[in-house]
């Protein structure tokens, strides 16, 4: 078992440019079933992937591969032709938000919005759009899901991961990197890694992620990474009182200096709210086991696991 | 990007929002130039300077040159003196004023030079109240924050009568509703033409706030003045960076000299670079990895000069400029650059090291730490580079061997 996304997973590209290509071709070489992209000039057209396979990605699978994608104007249209259930965007920020709507028009069931700066305002009328539908959005500006294995959405290096039992959540890219490979170095492995992205607005928080790594058998621990900015890891920590498995975590910011933005939208301590140190204290009193420095976390893992 | 009260007051004076009449001066004699024909205008023979900077506390700030001169100063010299006796006193005020350094409980002991000044009318004040339209994130939503307690600052109001903060939610889909007007102004104790006059003006902000894509807009005070009649007495408007490119007018509002000079050269390059007080310098990939990288240093004893964020497509050039930057600090005794690979990849963050040193050279010792995708490549570009690169295994083991090369 894994979270939201598994071999089984059909799924859309919707912004296909020179960054939705690459990693297009990075999921199909993992092993990810794309099956159709979203691209409104290019409609009708009929994109090539091919080359060598990432054999750290689905098993058994040939050394090479092959895949016709065909384009479409419209999400529903795609929908219509492919069956896909996912759909991971790529589209430029003026335009992300539409697109993110668009699909959930269109039925899809998980959107997973990669996109960096996207303006709020269009984030809080795309939030309102989803509610009252069965769309889940994941994002925006976050690298994406992956259940290693199986199916890779998103933007990050696939041969860091490892299938094992502990399942990742993270407001940050590259310390979701980091936690991973030391889980695979320490041969724990993970079920499923969540980027829930660095913006001040977005979908899947901390605690719907938990909720579902707590629900999911084959998950027997999470790391959350959490920065400052908001109550997202507080709230989190409330939610993480209430569950069976460990959980270990990290929190990045403490050296941060109030009042600037440390590059994602949503990590600033403004009116002395949001510091690490808040949510450090919340963490522990919740019983998550916080590491010192990124370095710790496979460790702080494996000491929450006992 | 934050921009000047006297921008703000425009923007909202061109919504029909209420401010005070007034006119911006970046000279001793612009400053005097303004005075009659405010107080032609207005009636009133009373006058406001203030400091244009961006940072608050403008009331109580003082200059270094001449603490006796305040961020706002009030000029009644005009009810006795008439129009003259109020340019006299402008002009001596003006004069101690630009050019010189404002200090402000938030802009550092170190101060901001003040380069303009905002000149206006003098208004009859009943009460004093708080405005302000922000995101509120647990609701993904902008919010209308409001509270009696005007010209305090809000955090404090906060922390010490939490009570006295009275919140609506705007819903992008209506806008802020009249009867959510109307509550905040019984709330807030307004009636008969001070709660309409209100009532127009804080459904107006919140227009503006959806409009303008603003993080923030804050009327602190909002004033009721004698005869009912509320208008902003101050306004401070910050705007979303990521929204700036339908805003041609407000970007042009841009005021560099604001900024930190290195700041804004990231910026133009696409590169977020924030300036500490340390003297390790660090080059991350990823705004996470870029804040742990700095909190990592600290931990093992040393103290981060720079947060800065390649972001997650750098390009080689880019990653030049960045070292550029962080070598242009005379504070920086060695360099940490820190990358996890995902979009970003390792051989362009390589290329990018290899570049920058042969360009700009290399007088501190320089730490690398590579991971990710294309990461053989990058490894194989350094070594193949003949720079003297220290290379590490995990971000921490880079910290402690930066630390130790670089004291």
């Amino acid at each position: 078992m894994s979270i939201l996304i598994d071999s089984s997973t059909k799924v859309l590209v919707q912004g296909l440019g020179k960054t939705g290509q690459f990693h297009t071709d990075k999921a199909i070489a993992y092993g990810t079933n794309m099956v159709g992209a979203v691209h409104p000039s290019r409609a009708g057209e009929t994109f090539t992937f091919q080359g060598e396979t990432d054999h750290s990605g689905v098993p058994g699978r040939p050394d090479t591969y092959e895949v016709d994608l065909p384009v479409y104007a419209t999400v529903r249209q795609a929908v219509e032709e492919t069956g896909a259930t996912v759909s991971v965007v790529y589209v430029p920020p003026p335009f992300a938000a539409d697109a993110i709507m668009e699909a959930a028009a269109a039925g899809i069931e998980l959107v997973i919005a990669i996109t960096e700066g996207i303006p709020v305002a269009d984030m809080i009328v795309a939030k309102r759009y989803l509610q009252g539908t069965d769309t889940r959005l994941v994002g925006p500006n976050c690298p994406g899901v992956i259940t290693p294995g199986e199916c890779k959405i998103g933007i990050m290096p696939g041969y860091i991961h490892q299938r094992g039992k502990i399942g990742v959540v993270s407001r940050s890219g590259t310390l979701t990197y980091e936690a991973v490979h030391q889980l695979t170095q320490l041969g724990l492995g993970q079920t499923t890694a969540v980027g829930i992205g660095g913006d001040p607005v977005n979908g899947t928080n901390f605690v719907d992620v938990l909720q579902m790594f707590e629900a999911d058998p084959e998950t027997e621990g999470v790391i959350m990474i959490g920065e400052i900015g908001g109550s997202a890891e507080e709230e989190a920590a409330e939610f993480v009182k209430s569950m069976s498995k460990p959980v270990a975590g990290f929190i990045a910011g403490t050296t941060a200096p109030p009042g600037k933005r440390m590059g994602h939208a949503g990590a600033i301590v403004s009116g002395g709210s949001g510091t690490a140190e808040a949510k450090i204290a919340a963490m522990q009193a919740a019983g998550i086991v916080v590491a010192d420095t990124p370095s710790e976390m496979g460790e702080a893992m494996a000491k929450a696991l006992g | 990007m934050k921009i000047h009260e006297y921008q703000a007051k425009e923007l909202l004076a061109a919504r029909g929002i209420a401010v005070p009449v007034g006119r911006p001066a970046t000279s001793v004699e612009e400053a005097v130039a303004a005075v009659r024909p405010l107080i032609e205008q207005s009636g009133n023979p009373v006058v406001v300077m203030k400091a244009q900077i961006h940072a608050g506390g403008r009331g109580k700030g003082t200059f270094q040159e001449n603490p006796e001169i305040r961020g706002v100063n009030v000029i009644t010299a005009g009810i006795d003196g008439g129009v003259e006796a109020a340019e006299a006193e402008v002009r001596r005020l003006a004069t101690e004023m630009l050019g010189n350094t404002l200090v402000t409980l938030q802009t550092g002991p170190e101060g901001k030079t003040v380069n303009r000044l905002y000149v206006e009318q003098g208004i009859d004040i009943a009460r004093e109240l708080y405005l302000a339209v922000l995101l509120d994130r647990a609701s993904s939503r902008n919010i209308v924050m409001a509270s009696t307690e005007g010209g305090m600052e809000i955090e404090k109001v906060a922390e010490e009568t939490p009570e006295k903060i009275l919140r609506q939610e705007i819903d992008p889909g209506f806008g802020l509703l009249n009867f959510q007007a109307h509550e905040l102004a019984i709330d807030l104790g307004l009636s008969g033409d001070a709660a309409t006059s209100f009532i127009g003006f804080v459904r107006s902000l919140a227009d503006t706030a959806m409009e303008l894509d603003t993080d923030l807009i804050e009327i602190n005070p909002l004033v009721v003045t004698g005869d009912g009649q509320v208008l902003a007495l101050d306004a401070k408007m910050a705007i979303d960076d990521n929204a700036l490119f339908r805003h041609p007018d407000v970007a042009a509002m841009r005021d560099e000299s604001e900024e930190d000079p290195a700041e804004v050269r990231a910026k133009n390059a696409g590169l977020n670079y924030i300036k500490l007080d340390g003297t390790i310098g660090c080059l991350v990939n990823g705004a996470g990895l870029a804040m742990a990288t700095m909190d990592t240093i600290k931990h093992v004893g040393g103290e981060p000069a720079n947060f800065l964020d390649v972001g997650g497509g750098a390009t080689a050039d880019q990653v030049t400029t960045g070292f550029e930057i962080i070598t242009s600090d005379p504070a920086v005794k060695g360099i940490f650059v820190n990358i996890f690979g995902g979009i970003m990849r390792c051989d362009v963050i390589a290329t990018g090291i290899v570049e920058a040193v042969n360009r700009v050279g290399l007088e501190v010792p320089l730490v690398v730490r590579l991971e990710g995708t294309n990461v053989e490549e990058g490894r194989r570009i350094l070594a193949e580079s003949g720079l003297a690169v220290v290379t590490a295994d995990s971000l921490r083991d880079g910290a402690e061997k930066i630390l130790e090369l670089a004291s």
